[in-house]
């Protein structure tokens, strides 16, 4: 025996370090077939990454004050070393883990992925978009300018449209009557430690539940039930590493060329990424003319516009809001079909699919803009499609006419 | 005369009825080039001399304009009137609350201006004042309405004037006209804040043209890599069928 198989050896009797790297790369058997969908999944987990290192340099010299945020951040992108860098990668961090996370899931509704038996691979997935989002959020606040500030004091107003207690829970969530100091440094709190802490937590166990029953593939059928008789490998599977491992390098690289495209040339990316109004430093006696989310958020800012006031209380309308992500829970019991691939379904899904895909588009679109009537009656149309796609779900892909399923994996 | 003309046609094509209804203010495009170092000296000494009095740029530091290939020799002799050490940031004697009294709202901080207002608002602002004898400062501006700022470089651009026009029932500006010749012609003006805009879009990002050439060497280095990735996950994957 070698040094290092003895090393070893003296490891696995007191820590599963083969069996864990066995369980999860060297012999995770996963689908031949992976398309060009299945990228995003490890480039979530890169970006993640990439947010934690960059946001750990950036904690070392951001400053969360009041009075000091706003120069801080000047501070970083003038006097530190490579402090610009770093905060252009976050900064293009956060839009891309929006843009890789809603790729993954479009690759979820495609291929069936939610369906039995990896429903909680789906629900830990919507509450680690959940996370997602308030972690953007909090981070949103943290460079103290002008739209840093009136955003967050419109979606901690949505709190105060709860009744009764909404004018004390908007109180207990700001610490201040306004956006404030106090508002500041607790954000700051959620953004570095908590959210993070249950980021990481959600993304480890989506990765075992994920890792416990096997992924899918674009063909929605379960490789395990052609399992070699001797080896009991699935026929369609091969080992994580290499075979993903050198793929995924692939994907990482062309990723990161799109990304250091962004962060090098465009890290405004024409006012998506960043805003020029928050180049303004937080004035609460100023309220900008338009205020709108950041792009990964205006889907529901639309749909939250689209519903009218109820009594004069925009409550309906943060109803609507939390419901449409909240129906994203039950889609794993919605879906009838008897097929989980979108190769295999009838057109019925593929045009609902293919509606909700626009609505949801759409509906990003139209939170950008001021609310108009027509844009706003557009508005309600789309989410209409939105939770229709959800609810009559059970009714369409029942009767939708579905191909039948190969057995085995076609390329 | 010709530019003139031209800077004139520019003026009178801003939509007149636009800015009466507080819709789109049409900007003319702003001459940036951050390759030109002598342009971004220029904008400097501008800046220095007639900005930096009231507006403040704290999270920029005079040493900073070494990297427009100034010594720091230079910075100190020519640059340097608010500030004892090149090391120090470009701040200004006067108050937030004096500013606020003397102008009605305190002269926003400039060291990220160019970021917010754009290079073609701040290009055609810093040429749109005029003559309004209702203002307190004598001072309006067709892009800024009822601006709190004078007219600082009037002794270069000299004293433009309206010339309305009727708009259906309402006057509103046509064009603006010279009035009084400053020391500058008014194509020598528009070169000087066409160079002054430049150095505040370089101050925006000071490090905006190292990005760029950075950028270039990482692409090529994830081009040759995506070479290598490429072709060894073709050789694993040869026997996957």
């Amino acid at each position: 025996m070698s040094a290092l198989q003895k090393m070893m050896g003296w490891i696995d009797d007191r820590f599963p370090l083969t069996a864990t790297y066995k369980a999860h790369l060297s012999e995770y058997y996963a689908p031949k077939n992976f398309n060009f969908w299945y990228f995003f999944g490890s480039l979530a987990l890169l970006v993640l990454v990439l947010q934690i290192v960059t946001g750990i340099f950036l904690t070392m010299n951001y400053k969360p004050d009041a009075e000091l945020a706003f120069a801080s951040v000047e501070y970083i992108m003038r006097d530190v070393d490579w402090g610009w860098l770093i905060r252009y990668m976050h900064s293009t961090g956060a839009s891309m883990f929006f843009v890789v996370v809603y790729l993954h899931m479009f690759r979820g509704l495609m291929y069936g992925s939610y369906r039995k038996p990896r429903e909680l691979i789906w629900i830990f997935g919507v509450l680690i978009y959940l996370a997602l989002m308030a972690e953007a959020f909090l981070g949103y606040l943290l460079p103290w300018g002008q739209m840093s500030y009136w955003g967050a004091q419109v979606i901690v107003n949505l709190f105060a449209a709860v009744p009764f207690i909404g004018e004390d829970l908007s109180i207990w969530i700001r610490g201040d009557f306004v956006i404030g100091d106090a508002t500041l440094n607790r954000f700051f709190a959620f953004h570095v430690i908590a959210l993070p802490l249950v980021l990481i937590a959600l993304v480890a166990v989506h990765l075992v539940a994920l890792h416990e029953v096997g992924s899918n593939n674009p063909d929605g059928i379960e490789i395990k039930k052609h399992k070699d008789p001797e080896t009991h490998i699935p026929l369609d599977g091969i080992p994580f590493h290499p075979y993903y491992t050198v793929k995924d390098i692939v994907g990482v690289i062309v990723f990161l060329m799109v990304f250091s495209a962004i962060v090098f040339f465009a890290p405004e990316m024409g006012g998506y990424f960043l805003e020029a109004n928050n180049f303004v430093p937080a004035d609460p006696l100023k309220t900008p003319q338009h205020i709108a989310p950041l792009w990964y958020f205006t889907p529901f800012y639309a749909i939250l516009r689209a519903v009218p006031p109820l009594f004069g209380s925009q409550f309906p309308g943060v109803v609507a809001m939390g419901m449409s992500i909240v129906v994203m829970f039950f889609l794993p019991w919605l879906d009838r079909g008897k097929v989980k691939s979108i190769r295999y379904r009838g057109p019925i899904y593929k045009i609902m699919l293919a509606l909700f895909i626009v609505s949801f588009v759409g509906l990003g679109y139209l939170g950008l803009l001021p609310s108009t009537p027509v844009a706003t009656l557009v508005a309600q149309v789309f989410s209409v499609i939105y939770f229709l796609f959800f609810l009559l779900m059970p009714w369409y892909t029942s009767i939708d006419k579905t191909k039948p399923e190969p057995e085995r994996v076609t390329g | 005369m010709k530019r003139l003309k031209t800077i004139l046609f520019l003026l009178a094509a801003a939509p007149a009825l636009a800015f009466a209804a507080g819709a789109t203010i049409h900007l003319d495009k702003a001459p940036v080039n951050l390759a030109d170092q002598e342009s971004l000296q220029r904008g400097a000494r501008t800046f220095v001399n007639y900005c930096l009095n009231c507006h403040s740029a704290a999270s920029m530091r005079y040493s900073r304009m070494q990297d427009l290939g100034l010594t720091e020799e230079q910075i100190k002799d020519n640059l340097l009137f608010a500030a004892e050490k090149p090391g120090e940031p470009m701040k200004v004697g006067m108050s937030k609350s004096d500013g606020k009294a003397w102008f009605g709202a305190t002269p926003p901080d400039l060291s990220v201006i160019s970021r917010s207002r754009g290079a073609d608002w701040l290009y055609t602002y810093l040429r749109s004042f005029y003559r309004d004898d209702s203002r307190a400062t004598g001072w309006n501006n067709t892009v800024f309405d009822k601006v709190g700022m004078p007219h600082v470089m009037w002794s270069l651009q000299g004293e433009m004037v309206p010339v309305f026009k009727k708009d259906g029932e309402h006057e509103v500006i046509d064009r603006l006209e010279l009035a009084k010749p400053g020391s500058m012609t008014l194509a020598e003006y528009d070169a000087t804040v066409g160079d002054l805009v430049n150095f505040l879009v370089w101050m925006g990002e000071p490090a905006q043209l190292q990005r760029k050439q950075l950028g270039i060497i990482v692409l090529v280095f994830l081009s040759i890599f995506f070479v290598v990735a490429y072709y060894l996950k073709k050789e694993f994957w040869k026997d996957i069928h």
